[in-house]
Parts: C-alpha cells; structure tokens; sequence
C-alpha cells in the first residue's frame, strides 16, 4: 500500500500541539505504517513538498511570512487541517489584536528595553495587524479545536483522515479543552 | 396538581399533542418533557427575558421564530423546536457572540466550566466563520472578593437580574446599545467603591461565562454553584 504523505508545521504557536502529537507515543508506529512524515519540525527538509496529502497546522498567522507559508502549503494539500486552538481561533497570539500592532511592536521593543530600544526592521518578518485564524485567509478542511488537542483526540483524527474519511470531531474536543 | 378552574392550553410541539397551564412558557413544557432547547440567558429562579435569543423555536404556519423562555403557548399552537433553520442560526447566534468579545478559552477562569464554551461545542461550533471584532476592554478588579472581565460578557444580563430580583440590591445594569453594551455597577462606578453591592456573589455564581469570577482563581478553576436560585426564588414568593 503507497503511504500516504503527512506534512505538519509551527506556525504562530508554542508548539504544543506538536508535543501534544508526540503524546500519541507508541502509536506513532502504527501511524508510520501508514503515512510518511515529509514536512515537519521533526524532519530536516526546508522545503515544503509539491503533493502532500494531510497538513497539520499549528499557530495562527501573526506574520506576512506566516501568511505566505500557508498559501503555499494551501496550494500544496490536499486536506488542510486547522490543528488546535491557535490555528482555529488565533488563540494565545490574538491576545495583542485589541492593543493594535504598532503598540505592541513599541511596548515590547521600545518601553521594556531601556539599553537599546528600537523596533528592529531586519531579518524579522513584518507583523500583521492582528493574528488571526486560518480560515480567515485560506480554506480549512478540517477544524481541531483544543489547546492543545488531546492525543487520542489527534490520533482518531489522523486515523480517520487516513482512511479517507472526514471525522466529526465536536464529541471529542472543544475550544480550550 | 392543577387548581380548578385553571385555563389549559392545547398545542402540539415536534408533531406531539402537550397541555400547558396560564403560567407556563413553550421552554418550560419542553424542559418538562425531556425536550432539550439550548438556552444561555435563560436561568430558573430569575425572570425570563429572551435576550440571548438562542432558545427560539418555529411557529408552524406564521414561520415566525419566538423565544421559547419567554413565549407562551397558545390554544392550537403548532411549534417546532429543531430543524434545520433552527439550528443554522443558533450556530449562528453562538459565533457572534463569540466573534464581538476577546473569548480566549484556553486562559479562562471558567475553562470547562463555562455554558458558553459547552453550548458551542454542542451545536457544532468549532470554529467562528464571523470576523473577530477584538474590543478593548478592561477588567474590573477593585472588588475584594470578585472581578469582572467584560472580554468574557455574552450580555446575557443574568447578574442583573439576579442582583435586582433575589438579592434586591439592584446594584448592576446595562448601559449603552448593540455590541456597545457594557454591564455596570450603580451608574458606572468601579465594583469595589459601590455602596449599593452587599457582596453577596449570586452575580458572579450565575454568570454563564468567565466574565464574572471569584479573585484568586487561576485558569479552568472557576466553577459555578447555581443550585441555591430556584430555592431562594421559591421563598422570596413566601414558599416554604
Ligand atoms: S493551541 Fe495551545 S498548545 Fe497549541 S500552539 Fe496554541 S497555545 Fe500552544
Ligand atoms: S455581589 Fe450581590 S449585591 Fe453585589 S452586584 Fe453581585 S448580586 Fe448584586
Ligand atoms: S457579566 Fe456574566 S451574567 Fe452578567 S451579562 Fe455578562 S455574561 Fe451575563
């Protein structure tokens, strides 16, 4: 049987919804059986794949290079999967949203630092206005709220996904669970 | 038991023949039958207002849609209590409310205890298609034993109610319109400075949400006891 290709990746996020995946411990291997890991944190390959079946999405889009990611990776997959809280409702990083961009960038960069203060301009991405979910700018296929999502709420999930099946995940996750 | 000469109604609901006395509202048959409508301003003990909208019912016929708390039925009455339509817009209704307030469930108080987090989860909402408005608002710390923190209010105005009707201290109220309503204590003073406010937490016990909280919770600690309102209700009415 071909394997099926999984990609996963940390957008605006703590990664723990990754550490949440890792949670699914021995049954990795089951999964492995089924699916091969080409795009993640834990694989070393910089580019994302041309034809990738399933992507996990953790984080919310905070950046212009965010946003750019997700549309390549939108274009690039079959089945877009919004993995956790963060991803479904920007979450922790849209605690800024009410405080605006250019007053968090001062706050953090010029209030806090009294030795060098200065909002720094290069090799960081440009922050967008407000983090937002997602679906905000890309379609989502499938929606996994929790912060992080349970493992066993991961690993039903990607079972289903893999068997070609869209799960109903409301009975087993919630916003915040 | 029913006193003679009490007026009874006859309606059908869900295709089912019911009775109702004078008193009783669409809500209350249904919760008496084991028909489960989702409400979230609606509490036993506190007058019913149908501000949250969220436990509207069908009239079969007018296709009006008419909250079921705050309806009652009348003689011939045919009303439908789920389809479709129905529950498209309480799906609706719950991703509004949480699209106009900063709702971060995964930091609040009452995290797995809150009735606006387990009514999404419920209907379906697993994600709000609306734009998120993020409001600036502060949070109301002054009190000694409770604050308020207005990203978490739905407006559902339950600690006003409970704070006139049970307690009688009238020491909440709303202020502003739409999405600009804001909850008040006395004419907009902070909590801890009111002179009306007996401390007395039946607002903060029956909030539906985070938005009202003991002082000293940390996250997902802030559990609800709502138990003591249809009692105290009952002997505000001279009960026993
Ligand atoms: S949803 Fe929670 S666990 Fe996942 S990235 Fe966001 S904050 Fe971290
Ligand atoms: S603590 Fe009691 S008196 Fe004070 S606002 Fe709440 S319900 Fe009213
Ligand atoms: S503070 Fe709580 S009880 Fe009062 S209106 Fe807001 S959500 Fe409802």
């Amino acid at each position: 049987m071909e394997k099926l290709k999984l990609a996963t990746i940390w957008l605006d996020g703590c990664s723990g919804c990754h550490m949440s995946f890792l949670d699914i411990d021995e049954r990795l291997l089951a999964l492995s059986d089924r699916v091969e890991l080409v795009f993640s944190p834990l694989v070393d390959t910089k580019d994302f794949p041309e034809d990738v079946d399933i992507t996990l999405v953790e984080g919310a889009l905070g950046t212009e290079e965010d946003l750019q990611k997700i549309r390549k990776i939108r274009e690039r997959t079959k089945l877009l999967v919004a993995f956790g809280d963060c991803a479904v409702t920007a979450n922790i990083p849209s605690m800024r949203n009410p405080f605006g961009r250019e007053e968090v960038l001062k706050s953090l960069y010029v209030e806090s630092d009294a030795l060098n203060p200065q909002i720094p301009v290069q090799s960081l991405p440009e922050l967008l206005p407000h983090a937002l979910p997602l679906h905000h700018y890309v379609h989502v296929d499938v929606f996994l709220p929790g912060c992080p999502p349970a493992a066993d709420t991961i690993y039903q999930v990607l079972s289903e996904l893999i068997e070609g099946r869209i799960p109903d995940v409301n009975p087993l996750t919630r916003f915040g669970a | 038991m029913m006193t003679p000469g009490t007026a009874v109604k006859t309606f059908t609901m869900d295709g089912k023949p019911f009775s109702a006395t004078e008193e009783e509202t669409i809500l209350d048959v249904a919760r008496e039958n084991g028909i489960d409508i989702p409400t979230l301003c609606h509490l036993e003990g506190i007058l019913p207002t149908g501000q949250c909208r969220l436990c509207m019912v069908e009239i079969q016929g007018s296709g009006r849609l008419v909250p079921a708390c705050a309806t009652k039925p009348e003689e011939g009455m045919d009303i439908i209590t789920d389809n479709p339509r129905l529950r498209n817009y309480r799906k609706m209704i719950v991703e509004l409310l949480f699209s106009e307030r900063n709702h971060i469930c995964a930091v609040c108080v009452s995290n797995g205890h809150c009735e606006l987090q387990s009514v999404a989860q419920r209907l379906g909402v697993n994600h709000v298609r609306f734009a998120y408005l993020h409001p600036r608002f502060m949070l109301d710390g002054s009190h000694p034993k409770y604050e308020v923190d207005h990203n978490r209010c739905i407006l559902c105005g339950r600690c006003v109610r409970v704070c006139e009707e049970i307690e009688g201290a009238h020491t909440r109220d709303l202020r502003n319109r739409g999405i600009r309503t804001m909850v008040i204590t006395d004419f907009d003073t902070p909590w801890g400075e009111s002179p009306t406010c007996t401390g007395c937490g039946k607002c903060v016990h029956v909030c539906p949400t985070g938005a009202l909280a003991e002082k000293g919770k940390s996250v997902a600690e802030m559990a609800k006891r709502r138990h003591f309102l249809p009692y105290l209700a009952m002997r505000r009415r001279g009960g026993k």
